[in-house]
């Protein structure tokens, strides 16, 4: 797969076109913002009965890039779930398929804002892990190096194409939002143009990682 | 003065019956006594004017019984007084308070002409009748009130009478309810706006029983069509159709350009006319080229005569100042879209110039009534040829319209996204009974064959979601409680109001002027706005501005006179060519010589014919040729621009698989032109019909033209929401793409029903393989494959073409890392 490779505070990473974040070295995986059961949380709540598969759909990529990763740890950046419920109501065989994909493997759930609390799943929940010299936490924060966090489904345009992204600076690394439906922010909004350092690089997932400046 | 019927029609002299003069009769009148007599009041008021009733318009009185009535009249024959007569004459003078007459025209603004018209009549002859409109731009307050208190005559959109009917007490409303009136039903029937709209009748005929239909409509190509689109039993009445229009094609000086629309060059000419002439309205085919067009003219528009912009982008405000300086006669000419092909009057419009091949016979034929409004005096209209191809094309057009032809495509049984809206509506309105909705449904003309297992299907994923895998109790919008479907949370009606209707319009985003209460202008395309950094000029409502900033999400613009600028781009909606035009075009090609082409026209046919051939009916020509290092093929069809996009889709697809690289793709009404890195020498294998299905049906799925079908289908049917400008947060967006949707439910779900509305949908429209298919037909395998060295002069225009498609593939992930590694090498970051 022909991920983009950079490195961040001494370690050197791949981000892949799927939107997860390999690490070599140290045979792990990283994906943020996964959203599980999200239809399932807006069908409670009366909203539109959207299509009842992206949680098959988003397992089904993450099925895909660890096989090929042959990654041994897993760190989920948070909002995994959709809301605390959503995981007590996935469907069996999508949480069969979940535990199956954590056999063996040391996964970590960090919290985001939208699932804070425990799972009953496995796994450890953790507010944010550090290892080496890397920081992974959900959201940003302006005093850190080394750090990867998600939260803000970034994306980005080029030749007129809007494509989640990866961003990338010096100091950070934002993950792109990996759940099957979930919407995003553009890479030019206040809030990003602000985190990011003026040298900061968009890589954009599809097919190929794409690495571009990144628009603002 | 007794007249039989079917006699001339009698009006004062010079002055023409129509929408804006209203009404009839010098009493007393004879032949009133065989109908409804009107109000003493109003015949004295109409005598007083010195009118009479045309034929129609009487025969209108007399059939006022009958349960449904078809008219169809030219522009300009008072069919709309027509439709309102039996109404006024059953009310009286002083009618007894309660809702008698629905009136749904297509837009806003007709409805507001209307009740301005009526009220003429109706306030001069002193008569006690109510006559009131009610749209998406009547005030909440006034809303309310109407539904305590409707008038006697409303006058409404689809739209708004599907939202009415939503809500609980639509019952209490309608009960007396005597008679609905359909203006414009020609247009309405051509969309899903129509669809919607007999399912609202369907609605109203359960909740009024014995109501009485009026159909208002243009000259159509097949009446009794529309009639069973009206009632299931419905009189036709067809008005004289008047004199042959003037129609000629405008001199100028200088040639059409080779390519593009919006006819630029001739602005002296045009000019010259609006000069010539009291009141011009000129036509465009879309809101962009209205909009450069104006400006253009307004840079040449020395004499600075009084000429006005109107299409549907255009803030409210600035509509209702160009209509009502129109009305008052201020305007020596109106450049627009089809926002005005609807029966708007405007006075004395004595000229009509269509700019830009008009596509459609029909739909010209309508347009060119709208100069001299008068029945009985020909019509004058000039076409404008935007480019050279067009030239034919508009002889074409001539001919046809000579020839008394009028074209148009019959359409299919009623869209199933439109009756699952429907479905929805009704529960948010009450509990319903499955049976009885269904057999209330199956009374709309367009649904009138639908099964009951396709309506089951529907009400099924209107309840459920409709998904092959089964959730649970929580994944249910509807229920079924004692029998009855209800609403599962009654809170939900609130969100399906506000999803109402059948337009699925881009995104877009308001302009203002900037500064405090700054001065609405119009929309743009939130895309458009995109791709705007401050400092950006674009042209809307004919001003020139300048970009200032988004702030919650209204674009902020300054003025900026004299500034070159960036175009906006509109959705103008692009018709194709109809079957009928692109068979009287090759007509033309098939001549030996032109003389009734212009010269310029007449030696590029014949230079084409000397380096290559012209098309001809009963066969394909495809031409291959070299240019600035690309390979290009050239296929004339000649199938519609919608069919030669999907056979430009289907060929790049093909000629990935075999290795030839293609690169991208540009199509119009006529021609498909595929620019690649390797030639093409033999077409045949390409374009083989049952291959060409096969393909089709696997390269469908995964394609963009159905994603947008997908979009409109998925939105009307209820499955995402609209986005509301207040809800819309700024740069984070609440929803995400459609098209992950369609791509999930295509992998997880292929034969949802959704994705079956969608698929027919776009064979029909987007894809339009129907008239592949046709193109293929016709041919039988006779391609003439003419490689040439350079391109030839029918082929010259397309490389001029906007519009250009890129093959998603290989090839543009290639072009998308070159950009890509050439903004880093820029940046120094490579």
């Amino acid at each position: 797969m022909s991920g983009y490779g950079f490195s961040l505070a001494g370690q050197a990473l791949v981000a892949l076109p799927s939107g997860a974040l390999h690490w070599p070295a140290q045979g792990l995986l990283c994906v943020s913002d996964l959203h599980f059961g999200k239809s399932d949380r807006l069908a409670r709540r009366g909203g539109a009965l959207l299509p009842p598969y992206e949680t098959r759909a988003t397992l089904a990529r993450l099925d895909a890039d660890l096989e090929a990763t042959a990654a041994r740890q897993v760190i989920c950046l948070g909002d995994s779930f959709d809301d605390l419920d959503a995981a007590d109501r996935l469907e069996d065989s999508d949480a069969l398929w979940l535990t199956r994909l954590m056999a063996g493997r040391d996964w970590t759930w960090i919290a985001g804002n939208h699932d804070p609390g425990p799972l009953a799943l496995g796994g450890s929940l953790r507010a944010e892990v550090r290892l080496q010299t890397l920081t992974f936490r959900h959201i940003a924060d302006l005093g850190t190096t080394g750090e990867v966090s998600g939260h803000y489904h970034p994306k980005a345009r080029l030749a007129g194409q809007a494509r989640p992204c990866f961003l990338l600076d010096d100091t950070r690394l934002i993950l792109p939002a990996y759940g099957a439906y979930t919407g995003g922010l553009r890479s030019d909004d206040a809030v990003l143009t602000t985190l990011m350092g003026p040298k900061a690089l968009a890589v954009l997932t599809g097919r190929r990682a794409l690495a571009l400046p990144m628009p603002r | 003065m007794a007249l039989g019927i079917g006699g001339p029609p009698l009006r004062r002299k010079g002055k023409p019956l129509r929408a804006t003069s209203p009404l009839p009769c010098a009493a007393p009148c004879p032949y009133l006594a065989a109908m409804i007599p009107l109000p003493p009041a109003l015949a004295d008021w109409f005598a007083a004017q010195g009118w009479t009733l045309h034929p129609h318009q009487r025969q209108m009185l007399d059939l006022a019984a009958s349960p449904a009535c078809l008219l169809i009249a030219p522009t300009g024959g008072g069919k709309t007084l027509a439709g309102f007569l039996p109404t006024l004459a059953e009310l009286g003078a002083a009618p007894a308070p309660g809702l008698h007459t629905l009136y749904i025209s297509p837009l806003k603004a007709l409805t507001a002409d209307i009740r301005r018209n009526l009220r003429r009549p109706v306030e001069g002859a002193g008569l006690a009748i109510r006559v009131e409109d009610r749209t998406g731009d009547t005030t909440f307050t006034q809303r309310r009130r109407q539904r305590a208190d409707p008038p006697h005559i409303w006058l409404t959109t689809p739209e708004s009478l599907a939202l009415l009917l939503s809500y609980d007490d639509a019952p209490r409303i309608f009960a007396g309810l005597r008679r609905v009136i359909v203006d414009e039903i020609h247009a309405l029937a051509e969309s899903k706006r129509g669809d919607q709209l007999m399912l609202s009748l369907a609605r109203l005929a359960t909740l009024a029983p014995g109501l009485r239909r009026i159909g208002l409509s243009a000259t159509v190509e097949d009446p009794p069509a529309l009639a069973r689109f009206l009632a299931p039993d419905c009189r036709i009445l067809q008005a004289d159709p008047g004199p042959d229009p003037d129609i000629s094609m405008l001199e100028t000086e200088a040639a059409p350009p080779w390519a593009g629309g919006g006819g630029r060059y001739a602005i002296p000419a045009i000019l010259d006319q609006v000069r010539a002439h009291r009141t011009t309205l000129i036509f465009h085919n879309t809101r962009a080229q209205a909009e450069i067009f104006f400006h253009d003219l307004w840079l040449q528009n020395t004499d600075n005569l009084a000429i006005a912009i109107h299409h549907g982008s255009l803030a409210r405000e600035q509509r209702d100042r160009v209509e009502a300086a129109m009305t008052a006669g201020q305007l020596r000419a109106i450049v627009c879209t089809g926002t005005l092909d609807l029966g708007i009057d405007w006075g004395d419009v004595d000229l009509v110039i269509q700019v830009g091949a008009p596509k459609n016979v029909k739909r010209l034929v309508q347009r060119i009534g709208r100069a001299n409004h008068r029945y009985n005096a020909p019509s004058k209209a000039l076409l404008v040829p935007a480019n050279r191809f067009e030239v034919v094309e508009c002889h074409a057009a001539f001919d046809a319209v000579r020839a008394h032809t009028l074209d148009g495509d019959p359409r299919g049984p009623g869209p199933r996204d439109v009756l699952c809206q429907h479905i929805l509506a009704t529960a948010a309105a009450g509990p319903f009974d499955a049976g009885a909705l269904y057999a209330e449904v199956t009374t709309a003309g367009p649904y009138a064959t639908l099964t009951r297992p396709d309506f089951d299907a529907c009400l099924d994923f209107v309840a459920t979601g409709g998904y092959a895998l089964r959730a649970y109790d929580r994944w249910q919008r509807l229920m079924l409680r004692g029998g009855q479907w209800t609403l599962r949370d009654p809170r939900a009606a609130a969100v399906i109001r506000q999803n109402l209707g059948t337009i699925v319009d881009t995104e877009t985003l308001k302009v203002r002027l900037k500064g405090r209460m700054g001065t609405p202008l119009g929309e743009i395309e939130e895309a458009f706005a995109a791709s705007l950094t401050p400092g950006d000029t674009f042209l809307i409502g004919g001003q020139v501005v300048r970009y200032e900033g988004l702030r919650e999400m209204t674009v902020e613009v300054t003025r900026q006179p004299g500034r070159d600028p960036k175009v906006a781009v509109f959705s103008g909606t692009k018709f194709a060519t109809s079957t009928l035009l692109t068979q009287r075009i090759m007509g033309i090609f098939a001549k030996k010589t032109w003389p009734e082409l212009p010269p310029h026209t007449a030696r590029w046919l014949a230079l084409q014919r000397e380096v290559s051939q012209l098309p001809q009916a009963d066969r394909l020509l495809v031409e291959t040729f070299p240019y600035e290092g690309r390979e290009h093929l050239c296929l004339y069809g000649f199938a519609g621009r919608n069919a030669q996009q999907t056979l430009g889709l289907l060929l790049t697809k093909r000629m990935e698989d075999a290795g030839l690289a293609p690169l991208g793709f540009v199509a119009t009404d006529y021609a498909t032109l595929i620019w690649g890195l390797e030639p093409v020498t033999d077409v045949a294998p390409l374009l083989d019909a049952a291959n060409l299905r096969d393909w089709l049906e696997g390269w469908l799925a995964g394609n963009a033209v159905m994603k947008r079908s997908f979009r409109g289908v998925a939105t009307i049917a209820g499955l995402i929401e609209r986005s509301h400008q207040g809800r819309r947060k700024s740069g984070r967006q609440a929803t995400f793409s459609s098209d992950i949707l369609y791509d999930t439910l295509q992998k997880y779900d292929p034969t949802h029903l959704l994705l079956a509305i969608t698929r027919e949908e776009a064979m029909r429209g987007l894809v339009d393989f129907g008239r592949i298919e046709e193109m293929l037909a016709r041919v039988q395998g006779r391609i003439d494959l003419i490689a040439l060295l350079r391109v030839s002069p029918l082929a010259a225009p397309l490389l001029l073409e906007h519009g250009r498609v890129p093959v998603a593939g290989a090839g543009q992930e290639r072009l998308l890392a070159e950009a890509a590694e050439r903004l880093l090498a820029a940046a120094g970051l490579a």
